[in-house]
């Protein structure tokens, strides 16, 4: 495996005992601020202190979202350190990119970003400690070993604990993190092992963890009403009248180009400012958005598809010639909505502003951004903003977006207090930055052995001013790309004022969708078994893999679940399998997804059997099952229930218009991983996209109807 | 409006309007934080707490039908028997993901194991499928209501 590391960031691990002396901010809330007496801390590097007591302090250096990245990294740094999980305490560290590197989490980076560097980092302080032990002893290095926290030297029997030799070992030269040696996986005893969360303590028992959950002293609460269509301002407000209510202290419009326009309402409790805001009178100006709506797409991608596409975004051979020359055609339209994140923590940001400092208490996914976000709306220097990152009620992409933490600040500077900014539920719904919806054109060629030719795409999006709205596009290398010799992406837009954005497994949520089951359909218009055609596929002689894709990962990982689900043994009638697989951030799915359909046409899901191969290692097999069942669990509630649908704004107010799959339609998900010698790569997303299209390939076993169109209609069954 | 309250065992007042949701005189009078905010509408179930036992949407319970009914959130559940039970399988099966919905989803389980000490799979349904979890933790919050029902049922 390449090392990662990052040069300029080495002096980061120059020890200081000094440091241990100093006064350590608590992470979040000002009550569980501590102070270390001086000598009782040793700082080992960024990463990792160990106390007088014997707690090893581990930092967690990526968000919390309940992707489970603040146990999984820290274990990595724990098994090299080879110290006791059990002594360990886990802390979410400040932003400092300079320190730890990348710290947004998105785009199951985290662990591929940081794992090398981590075990690294581990072992260099492991190290430090041995040469702690060394030089107290004067036994060579190489005469000791460590297990559980603890240096021991086989020949004399001495032993030390690394919380003894922690100060020693703060006075240590360094080691070069690039050559440093590392354990043999075969000696891990932390990694690959089950773990409970860090933080699931303090959850089961209701204390703070959240961003909603921070208090300060003398804190004031504030909400924002905005206009329900997207980007209306406000024209004319009564702000008399809420001022005069009880509980308000202030009440202003917020109307500058950082942030939304909208009405502030700043009170003792948050109910006060809810209830206020419910007697608000206001008028807007809802601008040109107020004209677009759903329908209206609907018949714009009919119309953009009877044309040429305004782009070509691939050309491979000859597309024209192939249809002309090819044994059968098959052609189909595929749409699917705009979809919301609904994570389950409501959007909020507290904020102070103190004597020119900004202090913000962030659930924000990407915090240096939200730090430059909230400094220049306020037009400060970015310096002059401290985020402190708090654990997250779900994130989903949702908080790589900042616009709260700008609000947030917008407010904090007027009121000059401790204030929580909370968005109510319809407010989450009504201005997220939604997955855009889409539509593809199809067209495949096979020839008379069945085997595909030629195919095409029209994807008709969304775009403002003739660029294409933000996640609304299409990867050039979306397979089949490499695996037909004739091929055609072309896209054209539609034009739309709406707020998009990355919802986990960006685009690829909605490719899978659309590519999996049209290659679903051409396997069934050629006669062949759907796995059989997608391998042949993967296998073509002449193939030319995009952008380091494996066929022959993706081809094992799709024998596998075949194998697993029994694929190819006939089921009950109304019954159907459906399988699918595809490539996203670096992580390889397969997915077979069992379902049937009752005489009223609902759907059930009865099983659904994954395999993925995400690399070496699996750090927490625990998070990483959950990260697999949740993102299936995620793909079926989009495919049968969500979708967002446009007048003017998002036509959606709560969970009862957005629903989430609930405990009663939870299917049994097998999961598998295979192993493979390549890097270890991460979990959040990769194992949403194929449980779409298998479910809706299942659904055609099942009925022989295609699911063209999502969320899934019961009627289209009945 | 002055209330007395029982939460968890000890008296307390606040003293807010009386159409304040009970979720909110939890968390910004009281401080109590365990009880979140989800929906407001009694559609996703965080907010569940125990009133004289039974479980209830806070979000949407104003505090003037309260009463003197006692009032059990997450952060006194484990003053219970069968509470304490509950949270320890949470943490063995590591339940969470992001946690924010597992303070209503253990105050509904509490509920549903006093109700069925030994629930089937379809009782667990009916009696969990009101509370949502975004993340999608229900296989293990299924397996930690039946891991707790199992060591009651061996004593």
């Amino acid at each position: 495996m390449t090392t990662t590391l990052n040069p300029a960031r080495r002096h980061f691990l120059k020890a200081s005992a000094a440091i241990g002396g100093g006064l350590f901010l608590g992470l979040y809330l000002p009550n569980i601020a501590y102070a270390a007496e001086a000598g009782q801390m040793a700082v080992l590097s960024a990463h990792v202190r160990i106390t007088a007591d014997g707690v090893i302090e581990i930092m967690s250096v990526a968000p919390e979202i309940g992707q489970g990245i603040k146990t999984s990294l820290p274990m990595v740094i724990c098994e090299e350190l080879d110290a006791d999980w059990a002594q360990v305490s886990v802390l979410q560290a400040p932003v400092n990119s300079d320190a730890f590197g990348r710290q947004s989490a998105g785009g199951s980076r985290s662990t591929p970003a940081h794992f090398d560097e981590h075990r690294r980092i581990g072992a260099a302080a492991r190290q430090m400690l041995l040469q702690a032990a060394a030089e107290q002893w004067q036994v060579p290095l190489a005469s000791l070993t460590t297990q559980a926290g603890i240096v021991h030297h086989g020949a004399s029997g001495r032993q030390l604990s690394y919380a003894r030799l922690a100060n020693q070992a703060a006075r240590q030269q360094s080691p070069d993190l690039a050559s440093i040696t590392l354990k043999n996986p075969a000696d891990f005893s932390l990694i690959g092992q089950f773990t409970s969360g860090v933080d699931n303590d303090a959850l089961v028992h209701g204390r703070p963890l959240f961003g909603i959950d921070v208090e300060l002293p003398s804190m004031l609460h504030a909400v924002i009403h905005k206009c329900p269509v997207f980007g209306g301002r406000v024209k004319t407000v009564d702000l008399a009248s809420i001022n005069a209510l009880p509980g308000i202290r202030h009440a202003f419009v917020i109307d500058t180009s950082s942030v939304d326009s909208g009405v502030a309402i700043v009170a003792d409790s948050w109910w006060q400012a809810e209830k206020a805001r419910r007697q608000l009178k206001v008028q807007w100006d809802e601008g040109k958005a107020k004209q677009q709506n759903s329908a209206d797409f609907d018949k714009q991608a009919q119309q953009l598809w009877r044309k040429a596409p305004s782009q070509i975004t691939q050309q491979v051979g000859n597309v024209d010639k192939a249809f002309a020359d090819a044994a059968k055609v098959i052609e189909a339209e595929y749409a699917y909505p705009f979809i919301a994140h609904g994570q389950l923590e409501p959007i909020n940001c507290t904020a102070h502003w103190q004597a020119g400092h900004l202090t913000l208490w962030a659930p924000t996914q990407n915090p240096a951004s939200g730090q430059r976000q909230a400094a220049s709306a306020i037009g400060i220097d970015v310096n002059d903003v401290t985020v402190n990152v708090t654990r997250m009620g779900g994130g989903f992409g949702r908080r790589l977006f900042n616009d709260y933490m700008a609000e947030a600040a917008i407010i904090a500077k007027q009121v000059g207090v401790p204030v929580k900014l909370l968005w109510n539920r319809q407010d989450d719904f009504q201005h997220d930055y939604y997955r855009p919806g889409g539509y593809h054109k199809f067209k495949a060629g096979i020839d008379a052995q069945g085997q595909l030719q030629a195919f095409s795409d029209h994807f008709v999006s969304f775009g403002n001013n003739g660029r294409t709205l933000l996640a609304a596009g299409m990867h050039a290398a979306e397979f089949p790309t490499g695996f037909v010799p004739n091929l055609q992406f072309g896209s054209s837009l539609i034009e739309a004022q709406i707020p998009t954005g990355w919802l986990r497994a960006p685009t690829s949520n909605a490719m899978g969708f659309v590519f999996q089951s049209m290659l679903d359909e051409v396997a069934h218009a050629a006669g062949q078994d759907p796995l059989a055609f997608q391998l042949a596929l993967l296998r073509r002689s002449d193939a030319k893999p995009q952008n380091g894709f494996s066929p022959q990962r993706m081809a094992a990982v799709l024998e596998r679940v075949a194998e697993l689900s029994d694929w190819g043994k006939p089921v009950p009638e109304f019954h159907g399998k459906g399988i699918a697989c595809y490539y996203s951030h670096a992580g390889y799915f397969a997915e077979v997804v069992q379902a049937s359909v009752n005489q009223m046409g609902a759907v059930k899901v009865e099983k659904i059997w994954v395999v993925g191969d995400v690399g070496q290692f699996i750090v927490n097999p625990s998070g990483a099952m959950h990260q697999v069942q949740g993102a299936v669990l995620e793909g079926l509630s989009q495919a049968l229930y969500q979708q967002v649908l446009i007048d003017g704004g998002a036509q959606v107010s709560n969970y009862h218009q957005h629903k989430i799959l609930a405990m009663n339609a939870v299917p049994e998900v097998e999961v598998e991983f295979l192993a493979t010698d390549n890097p270890t790569t991460g979990l959040g997303e990769p194992a949403l996209p194929p449980v779409i299209p298998a479910l809706c390939n299942a659904l055609f076993a099942a009925t022989g109807k295609r699911v063209r169109s999502l969320p899934i209609k019961a009627e289209m069954f009945a | 409006m002055k209330y007395a309250l029982s939460i968890n065992g000890s008296q307390l007042e606040a003293d807010v309007d009386p159409d304040t949701p009970l979720l909110w005189v939890l968390r910004d009078t009281l401080k109590l934080k365990g009880t979140k905010f989800g929906c407001g509408m009694s559609l996703c179930g965080a907010c569940t707490v125990h009133l004289d036992g039974k479980p209830i949407r806070s979000c949407v319970t104003p505090i003037s039908a309260v009463g003197s009914k006692s009032i059990t959130t997450i952060e006194g559940i484990g003053n219970d028997t069968v509470g304490q039970k509950v949270q320890q399988a949470w943490k063995i099966l590591d339940v969470p993901q992001c946690g924010y919905c597992q303070a209503g989803q253990i105050m509904a389980a509490v509920s549903l194991l006093k109700q069925f000490p030994q629930p089937t799979d379809q009782q667990i349904d009916a009696g969990m499928s009101r509370n949502l979890c975004r993340c999608a933790t229900y296989h293990r919050i299924k397996a930690a209501i039946h891991q707790v029902a199992d060591a009651v049922k061996e004593g």
